[in-house]
């Protein structure tokens, strides 16, 4: 089986600070990460693998420094990693990135299954898994819990839903964004680091891409962002302690205040 | 299309090298220089550089579509199991307000299954025109087959805009729909504006766990799409005076482009509450110590009417089902009343209910971090404040 992984490297966000004064992130000296939940969608592709066997190939696409990230999936057991780049990709909002991911897993032959972590820590957008799925016209299901059974053609897998799951049954090949609670990810092995540091990652540019060059990067984008802004911080209001009737008075009374209680 | 520094503008301040989150700026000779190898035109320079307005990111204006064609508001409005949801109702109160801001009219496109009668209902929450798409096979979420409805409904009406809650199906299938007809999405927003000059969306969403916000335009693509969280619009009250037009369309019982197969409907919520539906959340986290102790946070979220929550810890400790969790790695709320109880206030728990409309911190440590979000904070212990509060309030309604 030719599983697909898309990661993305992320600023490691409990690092990200806000400038007070210019009320910018501080994102010197961050460390870049791969994703949080791209890393379930990594070893969620090595478990398939473990069991049906197959090639676990992931794809990025970033800057050259992006490398990293393909290199800690393969530390993890990935095999082959992707780097997508090219300056005509910059400024890419999410539907110009699926387009250039969609165009970019083109090249790379059979694929029976892609795999994507549910959503980017950086944007929280959760729109390039399925923007992927319908540019590369896949059956998809979003917010996979658990793998049921998996064959050569189909895949059952549990999609998260508010009020529990749905148990849903995708023919291959096909795409599924996985959220955290399918598994915990592996720690990389010192072998795994050793094969990641001397492991070939393959370079695609735009020229190798079957693309409309109007679609990439800022060009391509439909969105823009107009600005940005540090939220407001809710201040800490009142805080009380002392005896507990008095405290339970005082949280009955503000609760009743609000309004919120039939 | 590019990045400029203006050698007029910029004084050499730096403060664009620190914001570059791929190290792309250097300052040479006190002007900053941009490596284009490197830089990506995520535009946190032009941010950073406010105050002196010396970076400027051009981008080349057309897109070949003729925005002038696509006119009026579109919400999506989504069932399950027959019932519609709550958030629908915020999106098309929301809907009409910008409706009426923009002079056009708002229309609700509707798959369902026998729910014609809803379906004309939709008109008197401020409907100008329903597009009830009527078949057993839409009787539950797929994504195929709603992606095909509102993708044919966008290029058939042409609607500037179309809205849809940020729920599990709305951020499913809608990504979908803008990846087919090319619109510009703005994902999970929690406000928005209309330029009415310029006839533009203004999206503004959180990113970063909460931690910057950004507003989001889609000034040459065609439709301006937007998924919107649940409590943060004001939901359409009804109005039986108003009137409207329900157009209905019959569909076929199999569709032939579904590809997946829904096998079975599982439902696993401990209470009947979605949590990022409810008024009021009640959340436990390290501090309950045992699956045992939720018992009483379950009793408080019933008798004020609630949902029971939990901050990620609780959930890895396996005291309470993944669905109930709260943060950047679970689901984010935003009720009226948030009452965090033995929760420290990690950055990823509060980035998941910090926009909550009034906090209630319970905790013992009176150092916690979760007190500096807190509209009031209790230091006590929550083992008898909980119970006691529950007493109260059941006192109160005589339960």
């Amino acid at each position: 089986m030719n599983i697909v992984v898309c990661i993305k490297q992320v600023p490691g966000t409990t690092q990200v600070k806000i400038n007070p004064e210019t009320g910018t992130l501080i994102r010197d000296g961050v460390e870049a990460v791969v994703n949080p939940f791209d890393e379930y969608a990594i070893e969620e592709a090595i478990r398939i693998r473990e069991k049906v066997g197959g090639v676990v190939k992931v794809v990025t696409m970033g800057p050259p420094q992006a490398e990293n990230a393909l290199r800690s999936a393969i530390a993890m057991g990935a095999d082959e990693g992707y780097l997508i780049t090219d300056r005509a990709f910059a400024g890419s909002d999410t539907w110009a990135t699926s387009y250039t991911l969609s165009s970019g897993i083109k090249t790379l032959g059979q694929v029976d299954l892609i795999i994507c972590g549910k959503q980017a820590i950086d944007g929280d957008t959760a729109q390039v898994g399925p923007g992927i799925a319908e540019m590369l016209n896949l059956p998809y299901v979003a917010w996979v819990r658990k793998v049921e059974e998996i064959t050569a053609t189909t895949i059952k897998v549990e999609r998260l839903m508010e009020e529990g799951y749905d148990v849903v049954e995708m023919p291959l090949p096909g795409l599924m964004t996985v959220v955290k609670e399918i598994n915990t990810p592996r720690m990389a092995s010192l072998k795994g680091k050793m094969k990641a540091k001397s492991a070939t990652i393959n370079t695609i540019n735009a020229s190798a891409l079957s693309v409309d060059a109007d679609k990439l990067g800022l060009k391509g984008s439909p969105t823009q962002v107009l600005r940005s802004f540090v939220p407001e911080r809710k201040s800490g209001g009142e805080k009380i302690s002392g005896e507990v009737p008095a405290m339970i008075d005082k949280i009955y009374n503000t609760i009743y205040d609000l309004g919120v209680v039939k | 299309m590019g990045i400029k520094v203006s050698l007029e503008k910029c004084i050499g301040c730096s403060l664009c090298v620190r914001s570059c989150a791929v190290s792309a700026i250097q300052i040479i000779d006190k002007k900053a220089v941009i490596d284009m190898s490197k830089c990506t035109l995520c535009a946190a320079c032009v941010e950073a550089c406010k105050k002196y307005q010396a970076i400027t990111i051009e981008k080349e204006s057309s897109s070949g579509v003729d925005i002038s064609q696509y006119n009026n508001i579109a919400v999506f409005v989504e069932q399950r199991e027959g019932v519609i949801n709550g958030v629908s109702y915020e999106m098309i109160g929301e809907g009409r307000k910008l409706a009426d801001q923009l002079g056009e009219k708002l229309y609700a496109i509707f798959p369902g299954h026998n729910m014609q009668k809803q379906a004309e209902e939709l008109v008197k929450y401020g409907v100008d025109k329903v597009f009830y798409v009527n078949g057993e096979s839409l009787e539950h979420f797929q994504d195929d087959t709603y992606c095909q409805i509102v993708s044919d409904f966008v290029n058939k009406e042409k609607p500037s805009i179309v809205l849809a809650g940020a729920t599990a199906v709305g951020r499913s299938f809608i990504p979908k729909v803008a990846a087919r007809v090319y619109g510009g999405l703005v994902a999970d927003c929690t406000k928005l504006d209309i330029d009415t000059e310029k006839k533009l969306l203004l999206g503004t969403r959180p990113a970063f766990g909460g931690n910057l916000m950004a507003t989001i335009i889609c000034p040459h693509h065609r439709p301006q799409m937007a998924t919107v969280r649940h409590k943060v619009m004001k939901a359409a009250v009804k109005d039986d005076s108003r009137t409207g037009e329900v157009v209905i369309t019959n569909i076929d019982k199999v569709l032939p482009f579904e590809r997946t197969k829904i096998i079975d409907i599982i439902k696993d919520i401990e209470s009947t509450i979605n949590i990022t539906e409810a008024d009021i959340v009640v959340s436990g986290g390290r501090g309950m110590g045992s699956a045992e102790k939720f018992a009483m946070l379950r009793e408080l979220a019933e008798v004020l009417g609630g949902a029971v929550g939990a901050s990620r810890a609780a959930v890895d400790n396996g005291w309470i089902p993944y669905s109930h969790q709260v943060g950047q790695t679970g689901k984010t709320v935003c009720p009226k009343l948030y009452i965090a109880c033995g929760i420290s206030g990690s950055v990823q728990h509060m980035a998941g209910m910090q926009s909550s409309d009034f906090i209630i911190a319970i905790n013992k440590d009176p150092n916690a971090d979760i007190f500096q979000i807190a509209n009031l904070g209790i230091v006590g212990d929550l083992n008898e404040i909980v119970p006691a509060l529950t007493k109260a309030f059941r006192e109160r309604s005589g339960k």
